[in-house]
């Protein structure tokens, strides 16, 4: 048995963001991970870095995101595109006015533009734009490269990685925790859940619950095709993200669900709503309508009903923290989780973070 | 086609076909989906135009009178591409999206080649093993004017045979195997001895026209610049590794190379069934019971998508997978099934020895990746080489999921069907591992690319129902 000043469970960009922080801070970090390190969400989103789908209260951490996914560049895949978001009706043209008018005012660089401007940033657009906004500092990044590239992170930090290492058990000692794990137990000081989906199970190892649900987002891609559109485009809704990368090929996610829980371990996705997607897709940008479609997946994302992250220490234990349920957790996730190694350090975060304790009420403590 | 169905079979080769006659036999509606124009699979492809029609082999015409005449409903020339669970099958064909669905689901989908890049096997001039038998059987085409056939099994003696009887001239057969090798399995081969019998022809057609036969030879490199020109031979050990020296210049301008077959099993993998690797059906396979049942509710598995047990084999698992399905949907007594299975049953062990004794003799040795160079690409479709799948496995990546999330080897069209046994041969290769954890890469739909124009059908723009609204 090891003694750790922090074990972090689950290797997602947001518990490693937080184990580099805490071991750059000078504490002995090892992460525990089920399956490959970024194998979650963090490898199997759509890679979409986009102001304009962000939600207002989170425009700051999502603008420092961009700085963290721009420093990584090319081992990210990381493009600076720009971003349209579009709609094709007066009902999605009023929503889009009102909501980037407010991301605009969290400090974000949005603009609203005609569908002429549109249209000649993007001429395989449709013609049937109603409204549109640009976002220069919108773009995407690979999301399959991910673990990689973290691992290589972790391993220049000093953090021990643990892969394929699940954890089974935790116990509060007075020194802290230990987790039994696949490999043995691990001691710690001070405990961090940063478990996406899977955190209602890890957090019923603590006695904990916490009112959180998890959708099953469907991405796709088409096989490589010519080039046909070059910035990130979104839909009004936020129902659409799509992007053609360097090598043609494009993607397409939107949030559209399949079915699947984490607990049965895999997402499955529905054949009409994967299609419904696709049409979208064709849609907003005709000239896919040549291109094949080459796979389909799914994500688990986890959030809860305010959908603000949970991100803090956990009520009622001390030393135990979780950090999950952050929407646009891909492009937040490495800056929320350096305020979480920080908050973890003893120091004051630049930014505020988001009180579990909110759901302190519904959180019940095992009474043995 | 779209329609509701007793039963559906996916995949009209030998086991399948056969599957859906038995089913008609038993008075249950079936249909029947493959993406050829007619049933008899690879093993007895139906030729094309060019191709002689009497070069058909006798059992898949007769096969295909029989599905003909039979009440089965045929959906031939369309490609599956999703299943549901229940089962809900998706099929895009000439008139676009058809559905079919079913409360049984029996899955024949055959088995695909295993590769081995060998150094030069991007170039045109080289061919699978098994695809050169579909170019020579459907389509009535030599791969080249003289042909170099290795690898492995007995589908070298198959491939060499059909191109001196097309009138092509064989310049020589790289067995990996010795002599000994193949005697040691004469047990197995002798269990259908019209089969061995078979085999022996070929060898003596083989023979007569004086073919070197290299045994205990693999090839090194294929020699070439626009197209194959030669290729360079040389002897391995027991474990097919090379080994120094001994190379030789074999001039020929077609090189049809395998390395043996793989069950099929994306739809088996799409559909959550369970799985094993087991190296004696080919590799990873869809667990089945002895009623060829998989772990999954009334979906069953036969032929050589359920273990490569060869052609004599397939059509007896695909009737009894038909007689567990038909009792299973209350549509056949247990006793007369175990009356009408126990004869299939019987023949199937005898057939299965065979089979089993031929996939033995083609199970990869860990020598084979030694043929594989650092600068060789393993993953054609994205350009990955070796030397960066060695790399990435040295940084960690330990099973194919994160061989892939790492070097997009498998990410392309071919869905890793190319590359991904050599991948995994590597990563065994390199950490020691079980094939168990190194796993499959997890199946996603489509189970093949597919145009999204006549997938996505005419559509409103104001009718697609879009969702609840992401929250602020």
């Amino acid at each position: 048995m090891s003694d750790f000043d922090l074990v972090v469970i689950g290797a997602g960009l947001m518990g490693c963001a937080s184990a580099l922080r805490a071991a750059e801070g000078g504490m002995r970090v090892a992460i525990l991970e089920r399956g490959a390190i970024g194998s979650g969400a963090s490898g199997v989103n759509a890679g979409t870095l986009s102001l304009q789908i962000k939600r207002v209260g989170l425009i700051p951490y999502a603008m420092k995101g961009h700085e963290w996914w721009a420093k990584a560049g090319d081992a990210v895949g990381f493009q600076q595109t720009g971003g349209l978001t579009l709609a094709f009706n007066e009902r999605e043209a009023k929503l889009l006015t009102e909501r980037m008018g407010l991301k605009i005012a969290a400090g974000a660089p949005i603009e609203l533009i005609s569908s002429n401007a549109a249209l000649a940033r993007e001429p395989g657009l449709t013609r049937r734009i109603v409204a549109a906004s640009w976002c220069p500092a919108d773009g995407f990044a690979s999301s399959n490269r991910t673990g990689t590239y973290l691992r290589s992170l972790l391993s220049a930090a000093g953090v021990a990685l643990h892969e394929y290492t699940p954890a089974q058990n935790i116990e509060r000692t007075d020194r802290g925790f230990t987790v039994d794990t696949t490999v043995g137990r691990f001691g710690c000081r001070r405990l961090l859940l940063a478990t996406g989906a899977w955190t209602k199970q890890i957090l019923a190892m603590l006695g904990l619950d916490m009112p959180i649900r998890v959708r099953v987002n469907t991405v796709a891609v088409l096989e490589r095709g010519p080039r046909t559109v070059g910035s990130v485009i979104g839909h009004a809704t936020g129902l659409l993200t799509l992007k053609q990368k360097s090598d043609g090929t494009v993607l397409i996610g939107g949030g559209w669900q399949g079915r699947g829980t984490p607990a049965s371990g895999r997402g499955e996705v529905v054949a009409d709503t994967l299609l419904n997607n696709l049409r979208l897709a064709r849609f907003v940008v005709p000239g896919l309508a040549s291109f094949r479609l080459l796979r389909s997946w799914t994500g688990f994302e986890a959030n809860v009903p305010d959908f603000t992250p949970l991100a803090g220490a956990l009520p009622g234990i001390p030393d135990a923290y979780v950090l999950t349920c952050v929407r646009g957790g891909y492009t937040i996730g490495p800056y929320i989780g350096r305020l979480m190694g920080d908050l973890i350090l003893g120091r004051e975060p630049e930014m505020k973070l988001f009180d579990p304790g909110r759901f302190a009420d519904a959180a019940v403590v095992a009474s043995d | 086609m779209t329609g509701t169905y007793d039963v559906i079979v996916l995949g009209a080769g030998p086991a399948g076909a056969s599957a859906a006659i038995e089913a008609d036999r038993l008075g249950l509606r079936v249909l029947v989906v493959d993406e050829q124009e007619d049933a008899g699979g690879q093993f007895w492809r139906m030729p094309g135009p060019k191709a002689a029609r009497a070069h058909a082999e006798p059992d898949g015409n007769d096969l295909r009178a029989r599905l003909r005449a039979s009440g089965v409903t045929s959906s031939f020339g369309r490609r599956a591409w999703f299943i549901e669970p229940g089962f809900r099958i998706s099929m895009i064909g000439p008139d676009g999206i058809e559905e079919g669905t079913a409360s049984a689901l029996i899955l024949a989908t055959g088995a695909q080649e295993r590769h081995i890049p060998v150094p030069g096997w991007t170039l045109p001039g080289v061919f699978g093993l098994a695809a050169a038998t579909v170019l020579l059987k459907a389509q009535g085409v030599l791969p080249g004017r003289r042909v170099t056939v290795a690898g492995v099994g007995p589908l070298l003696f198959l491939v060499a045979t059909a191109v001196l009887k097309a009138g092509g001239e064989v310049a020589a057969i790289v067995d990996v195997n010795s002599r000994r090798d193949w005697l040691g399995h004469s047990r197995g081969l002798l269990s259908r001895p019209d089969l061995a019998l078979r085999g022996a022809s070929w060898l003596a057609q083989v023979r007569a026209r004086r073919v070197p036969v290299l045994t205990r030879h693999a090839v090194r490199r294929i020699l070439g610049t626009n197209t194959v020109e030669a290729v360079e031979a040389g002897p391995v050990d027991a474990a097919w590794t090379p080994i120094r020296g001994g190379a030789r210049r074999i001039e020929c301008d077609a090189l049809c190379i395998g390395f043996g077959l793989i069950p099929l099993t994306d739809a088996s993998r799409l559909l959550g069934a369970s799985h094993r690797f087991d190296p004696t059906l080919g590799g990873w396979v869809v667990d089945v019971d002895r009623d060829q049942k998989t772990s999954v509710q009334r979906l069953y598995a036969c032929g050589d998508g359920a273990g490569i047990l060869g052609a004599a084999a397939a059509p007896l698992r695909g009737r009894i997978a038909v007689l567990a399905a038909a009792r299973d949907l209350g549509r056949l007594p247990t006793s007369s099934f175990e009356v009408q299975a126990r004869p299939l049953r019987a023949a199937l062990s005898r057939s299965a020895h065979f089979g089993a004794a031929m996939t033995a003799l083609s199970a990869p040795r860990p020598g084979l990746t030694n043929l594989i160079s650092p600068e060789t690409t393993v993953c054609r479709c994205e350009s990955v080489r070796r030397a960066e799948l060695d790399a990435a496995i040295a940084e960690g990546a330990v099973t194919i999921n994160d061989l892939k999330s790492a070097t997009r080897c498998g990410m392309g069209p071919c869905g890793g069907k190319i590359c991904e046994e050599a991948a995994a041969m590597l990563i065994a290769e390199r950490t020691g591992s079980a094939r168990e954890h190194i796993g499959t890469a997890t199946a996603r739909p489509p189970l093949r690319p597919i145009a999204l124009d006549p997938l996505l059908g005419e559509f409103n723009y104001d009718a697609l129902p879009i969702p609840d609204l992401a929250p602020l």
